[in-house]
């Protein structure tokens, strides 16, 4: 079996990236060859829930997002191995066969997830978790005016019509279109033949 | 001859391009998750374990570029139309639509009074099935899923 022995490890590996290259190639070839092409601008208008779109898509988010991303994933990625671990830790042969061995696994975990919270512990210290807020400036101005004329200000009551001048009886009179007498101005005669 | 009772008496198949493809189409018709109204809670529960619609291949999407199907489930008022109408335009072919329950259908208890609603969803996008009810039971979804089917299964290369 000598042409067998020619091949090397890594010539087989090679044979795996030729066929997977064509396996690949042959299934795109296939999908543009079969699958119906109909474009339309409407159908390669992008998706947003059938919503039509305004505004810009580079939107940019705030640099400190970058801290809690990176806290974020510190947590996250102890999970994966909390869950690993979870799942010997309840073997119950290992344990049946040992009784210290639930202990280790459990004191290891307990540093694992200690040396994590020690870190949270730092960074809650290093106060990288409060969102720093805009300080509003209340803005002050100097004046002479005392708070107590505002204050008699508020103080004073609201009276309907109180500076309304009672309107002349006879200049009312005058206005009224139904006094004026309409004359007509001019009246239309005819000529006799 | 089905294609399953080739396969399980010769163990080999010989059939037409245009089978094997709606073969595969009709046994994965992946609907848009898109619900309107109370058929949306049917359509739902049909989805669900007690009604299992995954057991026909029928597995909701998030986006219209994986969907076959576009089940309308619920009331088509007109201001949703012309969202409808976009979607559908975004599926890419072949798409079917599935209209379900009275509200698509022809504008149910909306039909004559309701200024707001559309009577019936054929008038914008071009429906395939219309399943009866209001609203209707998983039963007559999976019905409509069925009949889809065979719809799917006289469907061409050449027409689509």
């Amino acid at each position: 079996m000598a042409a067998v022995n020619s091949i090397t490890e890594f010539g087989k590996v090679l044979i795996f990236l030729i066929t997977g290259l064509l396996a690949v190639g042959f299934a795109f070839a296939v999908n543009k060859m079969i699958a119906p092409h109909h474009p339309n601008p409407e159908k390669n208008s992008s998706y947003e829930c059938g919503e039509e779109t305004t505004g810009n898509s580079w939107i940019q988010f705030n640099s400190r997002f970058y801290v809690i991303a990176i806290i974020f994933l510190l947590f996250d990625v102890e999970m994966i191995f909390v869950f690993p671990w979870a799942t010997v830790f309840s073997d119950k042969a290992l344990i049946a066969q040992d009784a210290r061995w639930g202990w280790l696994a459990f004191t290891e975990m307990l540093i694992f997830i200690g040396i994590l919270l020690l870190g949270l512990v730092y960074v809650w210290r290093k106060k990288d978790l409060d969102w720093i807020k805009p300080e509003t400036l209340l803005p002050q101005v100097k004046t002479a005016i005392p708070i107590a004329a505002y204050q008699q200000l508020n103080q004073e009551k609201y009276i309907p019509f109180k500076n309304k001048i009672p309107v002349n009886q006879e200049l009312k009179e005058e206005l009224n279109p139904d006094s004026i007498v309409a004359k007509p101005k001019f009246t239309p005669r005819f000529k006799k033949a | 001859m089905s294609l399953e009772q080739q396969l399980e008496n010769t163990g080999v198949v010989v059939t037409k391009l245009d089978d094997l493809m709606n073969w595969a189409r009709l046994s994965s018709l992946w609907p848009l998750s898109f619900g309107l109204a109370c058929c949306a809670i049917e359509m739902m529960g049909s989805m669900a374990s007690n009604f299992d619609l995954d057991r026909f291949g029928v597995f909701p999407r998030p986006s219209p570029r994986q969907a076959d199907v576009i089940i309308i489930a619920g009331t088509v008022t007109f201001k949703m139309a012309e969202r409808i109408k976009r979607l559908y335009e975004q599926m890419p072919e072949p798409k079917y639509v599935i209209s379900m329950g009275s509200c698509s259908n022809c504008g149910g208890p909306y039909w004559e009074h309701g200024y707001h609603v559309v009577k019936g969803v054929d008038r914008i996008i071009p429906v395939d099935i219309y399943v009866q009810g209001c609203p209707p039971r998983p039963e007559a979804l999976i019905g409509g899923i069925l009949e889809l089917q065979k719809l799917v299964a006289k469907e061409s290369l050449a027409n689509i």
